[in-house]
């Protein structure tokens, strides 16, 4: 996947490494010489029900890529927590440079040179990148914007990296923000690096230049930690990886271990490690022989649908396509294409300038989205606290976000708490949604079970088509595994499914048929059999299927 | 976060583990409320003596006035009848998160409206039923009022805080110019409406002076309360309020709830105007304009939005102005010291919660 582990063409000249290392003040020579920057001993963190962090030894050594490994809810984002300075643990102590100390806060972690980039960006988007580098200056001085260009130059030179110091970060794609994050981690003279969930939200390529990237920051000394569910990432940018499960480090795999052993052989030593029995890749999923109805009418029958573009968001144009009962069609494409928009007007919340959607034979173009729900079909959300659930509500009323006012609820417009209660726990159990009290605040529970909440709440009753969009985008193994489940049996039920994804490979293991979407286009629809991935492939990057 | 129990539910189990958890909050709450207010008397007080008024003759006098005289919480519980119809029109506004400032403009025509239609009633009609047309009509052109913002907001996504501001000077001033122009009373050389007689005004209750627009007042309050908690519309105007992206995910009809959120709080706010007039004042002179509807909104804030809080907050600031009316008289204080006052609460509360928040992060980090 990565050819830049080792040998890397862009590893800068040993003098200009001493260049970094002269200006990073943190720096003491004693540090790369393979001791522990910042070790934890036996942390324990529990929140009320819950223990987020269980004993757990950590050790993060310069020059080192150390990988923190963990399924949504492992306890990951907790000891980030704690090394950032947001959180304190509860037992144990942290060592830095072999003294224990409590990291009291963010502003403190930063001054013993642990810099984090978190998950979502955290620039200001309207500002330039050299003004959300210069924030958290002294507000009495100057920006000392001369200054800042020396000094980006020259860390950016000798990482290979090029940053826009005068662009506007909303003109920044998803990687280069995260460079500028990066930088600016640098620019506080950080000695450890924390990158959490860095690669969800890249592209391939995007996650290959990260890779590159950490690597070159390791050989000048830095430590990194770096913090993903995704196996492959793992073994292709560690040097030492930790594996936390439950809260608990379950395993690690320490950097002469690591060297001696394959990509393969890693990854199905995490994989023993995280999930005990299984051998092979649990994401290799075997195709179902399906019996799609080949007879039957469609459920859902889309003709020249066509949404005009807006200024953030492109348009369709032309789309069609049938989905019979039972079957799966896959809208593969890169991000960002158009497949918001597909779902978004198919179940009515973005208005088509023309064409025609039919539901069961009926037409339901003109129709609102509550009619349209009413009428089986339903719509689950990539945007799973933005527009699929009401953060603060508690987890019942989310589940019924959609039925407000409908009985038996509802009975006269008067709440019926006894009857959403009595539904809400029944829908937890069979949807396996773990959350302390049905009173939770939705938003306070991990993204897999907001997931399993949202599938309660679409696949419940009567629905007829279900649009899936991205269903497993950021989940962890366990929970992607578990939803790809969901969708098959909602196939095999006889509902008709479109599911939209990024991720080929899903696509190839669950569809019957996939679509290709460019540019708001459907550019070609095949059939999902041997050579479907390359015809797929052809197809998203513009060539002829 | 791992799971450390079984992993689903059984919400009464849980329920009662948390009773003493939600004591310790109430408890909590209260403390952080009543706790600032102290604070706040005290540098109020502090202003007090840098102008050379003896604070606690003040204080004295306030709730001498406000509080203990007979007259003084027959006075005190009678203005809060318009106050209560104005802190229920903004908890509707602000639980959907719809920020209508524009109360001022939407009482003030309600209260003409009123003063004009009910000596026209009351003559060709029996009196119950031209008070409740009064009623109406002031809660119509109130709603008509705030038309215009809730449109604009609707469909144009205009920010209502702008709107319902400028359309407050607009009505205030139109209300004005209807008193000169359209409703005079010819009898009298001042400029004002015709006067309602005593008898047809709302009856007092009981033997005192107290309006029985109180009653009025605390039945809007509460059943806005209970509509906002415990419906579907309630819960519909909610989820607006909370996360408008979901409000049209789940298929609600988000512009019309905006301007339904829109009439209810300005036809509550026209109610008020025509409580105070049919109740009590009898008819409005021109440049009469006591501009309750901004001084109910720190209240409505005080309270969490919550309406039974509400009247509580309601009762301390109908205290604080008739008892600071007349403590003002006497010892010489501007008589807006009051609003002095208040706002120094909502400062020093707004500052307790901002450390509050502060303390809880750096407890829980």
């Amino acid at each position: 996947m990565v050819g830049c582990r080792r040998g890397d063409p862009f590893t800068p000249p040993d003098d200009s490494c001493f260049l970094v290392l002269g200006f990073m003040s943190g720096f003491s020579s004693s540090s790369v010489a393979g001791r522990d920057i910042v070790a934890l001993e036996g942390v324990t963190k529990r929140f009320p029900g819950i223990v987020a962090n269980d004993s757990v030894d950590l050790s993060i050594r310069p020059g080192e890529v150390h990988v923190l490994l963990g399924e949504n809810g492992a306890g990951k984002s907790t000891l980030i927590g704690m090394l950032s300075g947001l959180q304190q643990p509860d037992e144990g102590r942290i060592l830095v440079d072999g003294k224990p100390t409590p990291i009291t806060s963010p502003r403190h972690a930063l001054a013993l040179g642990i810099g984090t980039v978190f998950q979502h960006m955290m620039l200001v988007p309207t500002l330039t990148v050299a003004e959300n580098l210069l924030l958290g200056e002294p507000w009495w001085q100057r920006p000392r914007t001369e200054e800042l260009a020396a000094r980006v130059a020259e860390i950016t030179g000798t990482l290979g990296i090029t940053v826009k110091l005068q662009a506007k970060v909303s003109e920044l794609s998803l990687g280069e923000q995260q460079q500028v994050e990066i930088l600016r981690a640098m620019l506080r003279n950080s000695r450890l690096l924390i990158l959490d969930e860095s690669t969800s939200m890249l592209t391939p390529k995007g996650i290959d230049e990260l890779g590159a990237l950490m690597r070159r920051l390791v050989e000048q000394g830095l430590a990194i930690v770096f913090i993903t569910h995704k196996l492959k990432e793992a073994a292709a940018f560690g040097d030492r990886i930790s594996v936390l499960k439950l809260g608990r480090k379950v395993g690690e795999i320490p950097p002469e271990r690591f060297r001696t052993l394959g990509e393969q052989e890693i990854v199905s030593e995490i994989v023993e490690l995280m999930f005990g029995k299984q051998k092979d890749d649990p994401e290799a999923v075997e195709r179902p022989v399906r019996t799609a109805r080949a007879g039957a009418d469609p459920l859902l029958q889309v003709t020249d649908l066509a949404v005009a573009a807006t200024d953030n968001a492109p348009g369709l144009s032309s789309i069609s396509f049938d989905i019979r009962p039972g079957e799966i069609l896959g809208i593969a494409g890169i991000d960002g294409n158009g497949q918001k928009q597909l779902a978004e007007a198919l179940a009515g919340q973005r208005t088509a300038t023309s064409g025609s959607v039919r539901l069961d034979g009926a037409a339901i173009e003109t129709l609102s989205v509550g009619e349209r729900r009413r009428r089986g079909l339903r719509y689950l959300t990539d945007d799973r606290l933005g527009e699929g659930t009401v953060g603060t509500f508690p987890v019942s009323i989310n589940f019924f976000l959609k039925q407000v006012g409908a009985a038996p609820f509802w009975r006269n417009g008067v709440e019926q708490r006894a009857e959403i209660d009595k539904r809400a726990a029944q829908l937890v159990r069979e949807y396996d949604v773990r959350t302390p009290s049905l009173k939770t605040p939705v938003a306070r529970l991990s993204g897999g079970n907001i997931q399993k909440v949202l599938l309660a709440r679409e696949l419940a009753e009567g629905a007829k088509v279900v649009i899936f969009n991205k269903p497993t985008y950021g989940l962890d193994l366990a929970n992607t595994l578990a939803s790809r489940q969901r969708i098959r049996d909602t196939a095999a039920r006889g509902l008709a499914v479109l599911l939209i994804s990024t991720d080929l490979e899903e696509l190839l293991g669950m569809c019957d048929r996939i679509a290709v979407i460019a540019d708001g286009a459907l550019v070609g629809t095949v059939e999902n059999v041997d050579d479907a991935r390359t015809k797929v492939g052809r197809l998203m990057i513009g060539l002829a299927a | 976060m791992s799971i450390d129990t079984a992993p689903t539910v059984s919400a009464t189990a849980l329920d009662a583990t948390s009773g003493a958890a939600t004591r310790r909050d109430i408890l909590h709450r209260l403390l952080m409320t009543l706790g600032p207010i102290l604070i706040a008397l005290v540098i109020a007080g502090c202003i007090l003596l840098a102008v050379g008024v003896d604070p606690l003759a003040y204080y004295g006098f306030v709730l001498e006035k406000g509080l203990f005289s007979p007259l003084g919480i027959q006075q005190t519980l009678t203005r809060m009848a318009p106050l209560l119809f104005l802190a229920a029109g903004l908890i509707v506004a602000f639980r959907a998160g719809m920020w209508n400032l524009g109360g001022d403009g939407q009482f003030l025509l309600g209260a003409v409206t009123a003063a004009a239609s009910a000596p026209v009633f009351v003559q060709i009609m029996p009196a119950w039923l031209a008070l409740v047309c009064s009623f109406l009509i002031a809660m119509v052109v109130a709603m008509i009022w705030s038309l215009v913002p809730a449109l604009l907001r609707a469909y144009q996504g205009v920010n209502e805080i702008i709107t319902t501001l400028m359309m407050t000077f607009l009505g205030t001033s139109l209300a004005n110019v209807l008193v000169k122009l359209a409703f005079r009373d010819p009898s009298t050389t001042v400029p004002q409406t015709r006067t309602l007689p005593v008898e047809d005004r709302l009856p007092r209750l009981f033997e005192t002076t107290i309006t029985s627009g109180l009653l009025l007042g605390l039945a809007a309050i509460v059943i806005v309360h209970l509509v906002m908690t415990r419906t579907a519309f309630g819960l519909k105007l909610r989820i607006v309020g909370a996360n408008p992206r979901a409000a049209v995910h789940s298929g609600l009809g988000v512009p019309g709830l905006t301007v339904a959120v829109f009439a209810i709080s300005a036809g509550l706010a026209g109610l008020a105007g025509a409580v105070d007039i049919i109740g009590v004042q009898g008819n409005v002179r021109a440049d009469w304009n006591p501009a309750y509807g901004l001084a109910v909104i720190p209240a409505v804030f005080l309270a969490r939005m919550n309406g039974f809080a509400a009247i509580g907050f309601v009762f301390l600031l109908s205290v604080l102005s008739i008892g600071g009316e007349s403590a003002a008289r006497r010892l010489g204080v501007p008589n807006h010291f009051t609003l002095v006052l208040v706002s120094i609460v909502l400062i020093v509360l707004a500052l307790a919660e901002y450390f509050d928040h502060r303390y809880n992060q750096s407890r829980r980090a």
